[in-house]
């Protein structure tokens, strides 16, 4: 099939904790984009329950689908391609939204194509600006990811670095529960923190091996312990000491990483990209280096089926649609070439 | 009146296409546990070889279980989704109900019973006469010992079937006056037939409002309910 400025794909994603469907015409183009969240069935448990996220997701599917449509205003005979994240991410949400994906495709004979999380999360910033120059740093913080990945092209990765224990974002819910600043964590931290003193404590900032993986259990570990030791801190001072020294780290390495592979910009990508601090200590560190710096809307950072069909898009002009055999992965790495 | 039946509430993949007259094509795949991978090649293969086009059906008749949460989710995702695409109504079955149906040549009392691990059984009551297959009772949850005490409480001979009274035969022989029957796993043909009848009666549902049958709650809600008390 050809694929052009007017194949319009419609986006299914279901990964993780929020049902999301878009219609997006020529990989850039967002008609409709609904997102469906579960935080409030989470919130009670600090984190997503994979059993409670898939028995929303079956509830949400369809609903959530036909809103896209709806929203859009579409004959949905006019849609070309339905897309769907088939990975990384809960394999009982995965499959709701890949079995949806499938029949849909088949009900209305028009190729199926699945699509990485990850890679995904990349494309939300050309949601916004297709002007993106490769090669490119993407920095993609959420709760089940912190990665730096270089983009030398549409469709070619290199991981250049990974966290080896906690997600930047898992450290945000366990540090906001600990604080008893409520659920998801990276918004009560973000919140608490504006009205704190960054500087009052100074964590540590695990990065002297000079690599570009991360680690943040140690400072999870420091904050416990800082709490421990001064039960009378101001919680807001913690948060805001805790968010520089996460955010510091961010920056620095992706400042290095971009420095390292001579990158034009600097791609923010994941749910953490919402972050206050994060977006503006970044910005700050690309004009001081002379690097674009990509900030997708918040409402772009956060799981959405837009990026879903934009990489969808992308997919079936390159490679074509995918088989109806292919299965959900749970553990699927960031395509590497 | 065409349905399409799908059955992925076990081990194994079950797609069914026919009507009131009969089926007129049935796929299982019974073995790789692959619901995710097999269900949507297995319906496209059902339509191609009996010359079916998806737009053609009036129905779509799915198991909405007690059985298996992966392979349900896959079934149920599937058939809300073309039951929206292509307008048309869901036909929701349990597993039990279509494992009754099975012995529908059967006289007397029938009791479907499915493993729900942790030493619990899934199961129900149903009269088969000359009539058809009726419910004597709603599906129930319990330990293989409360299975025994309903049993009891008819007082009837009965014929047990599906994989929860294979798998507690012994127990379920010892303790009640029963035979336990071939039958391990519901299958789509049977669906079919169950999702024509109701079909034409208009007993179905629609794409938004199809669940499967939960008769337990998500673990983590229990504990978190354990964890609450003991606070
Ligand atoms: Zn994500």
């Amino acid at each position: 099939m050809r694929v052009d400025s007017d194949t319009l794909v419609l986006g299914i994603e279901t990964s993780c904790d929020e049902t999301a469907a878009a219609l997006v015409m020529g990989g850039t183009d967002v008609i409709s984009s609904v997102v469906s969240s579960q935080i409030d069935l989470h919130a009670r448990f600090g984190g997503v329950v994979p059993e409670v996220a898939g028995r929303a997701h079956l509830e949400q599917i369809t609903p959530v689908v036909r809103e896209a449509i709806a929203a859009a205003g579409v004959d949905p005979r006019r849609i070309d391609a339905v897309a769907c994240t088939v990975g990384p991410g809960l394999i009982g949400a995965l499959l709701v939204g890949v079995s949806a994906a499938k029949a849909l495709a088949l009900a209305w004979e028009v190729p199926f194509v699945g699509v990485n999380h990850l890679e995904a999360h990349l494309y939300s910033a050309f949601l916004e600006d297709d002007s993106l120059e490769f090669p490119l740093v993407v920095l993609l913080v959420s709760g089940g990811h912190t990665l730096l990945i270089e983009m030398s092209d549409h469709g070619q990765y290199r991981l250049l670095g990974g966290t080896i224990d906690d997600a930047a974002g898992e450290a945000f819910d366990k540090v906001a529960r600990y604080l008893d600043l409520g659920y998801p964590g990276g918004p009560a931290i973000d919140r608490a923190a504006t009205e704190g003193d960054p500087e009052a404590i100074r964590f540590p900032r695990a990065m002297s091996d000079g690599g570009l993986d991360f680690s943040f259990s140690g400072l999870k570990t420091a904050v416990v312990n800082h709490v421990r030791r001064h039960p009378e801190v101001d919680s807001r001072d913690v948060a805001a000491s805790f968010q520089a020294a996460v955010v510091d780290v961010l920056v620095d390495k992706t400042r290095r990483a971009a420095a390292l592979v001579g990158a034009t910009g600097i791609v923010l990508g994941g749910g953490v990209a919402a972050n206050s601090a994060l977006r503006r200590d970044l910005v700050a560190a690309g004009e001081a280096d002379g690097r674009r710096v990509f900030l997708p809307g918040r409402e772009m950072c956060t799981d959405n089926a837009a990026m879903i069909a934009a990489a969808g898009w992308h997919r079936l002009r390159d490679d074509g649609p995918s088989p109806l055999d292919l299965g959900a992965v749970p553990s699927m790495p960031i395509l590497e070439s | 009146m065409l349905i399409l039946a799908i059955e992925t509430a076990t081990e194994s993949v079950g797609v069914a296409l026919g009507g009131r007259d009969g089926v007129l094509a049935s796929v299982t795949i019974a073995r790789g546990r692959r619901h995710g991978e097999t269900l949507a090649p297995a319906i496209q293969f059902a339509c191609r070889h009996a010359g079916v086009e998806l737009p053609d059906l009036d129905a779509v008749a799915v198991d909405i279980g007690p059985g298996l949460f992966t392979g349900m989710r896959v079934g149920i995702a599937t058939a809300k989704a073309l039951a929206m695409a292509l307008d048309i109504p869901v036909v929701p079955v349990t597993s039990l109900e279509s494992l009754a149906e099975s012995a529908r040549s059967h006289h007397g009392l029938v009791v479907p019973v499915v493993d729900a691990r942790k030493g619990e059984v899934f199961w129900s009551m149903h009269r088969a006469d000359s009539e058809g297959v009726t419910a004597l009772s709603e599906p129930s949850i319990g330990s293989v010992d409360d299975l025994l005490a309903a049993l009891g409480e008819r007082g009837q001979h009965a014929l047990c079937l599906g994989d929860g009274a294979h798998r507690h035969a012994t127990a379920l022989r010892d303790g009640a006056d029963c035979v336990v029957a071939e039958e391990r796993h519901p299958s789509a043909e049977v669906l079919v037939t169950i999702g024509a009848r109701r079909a034409l009666r208009e007993e179905w549902s629609t794409a938004d409002l199809v669940t499967p049958l939960y008769l337990r709650r998500p673990d983590a809600e229990i504990n978190w309910e354990t964890r609450e008390v003991r606070a």
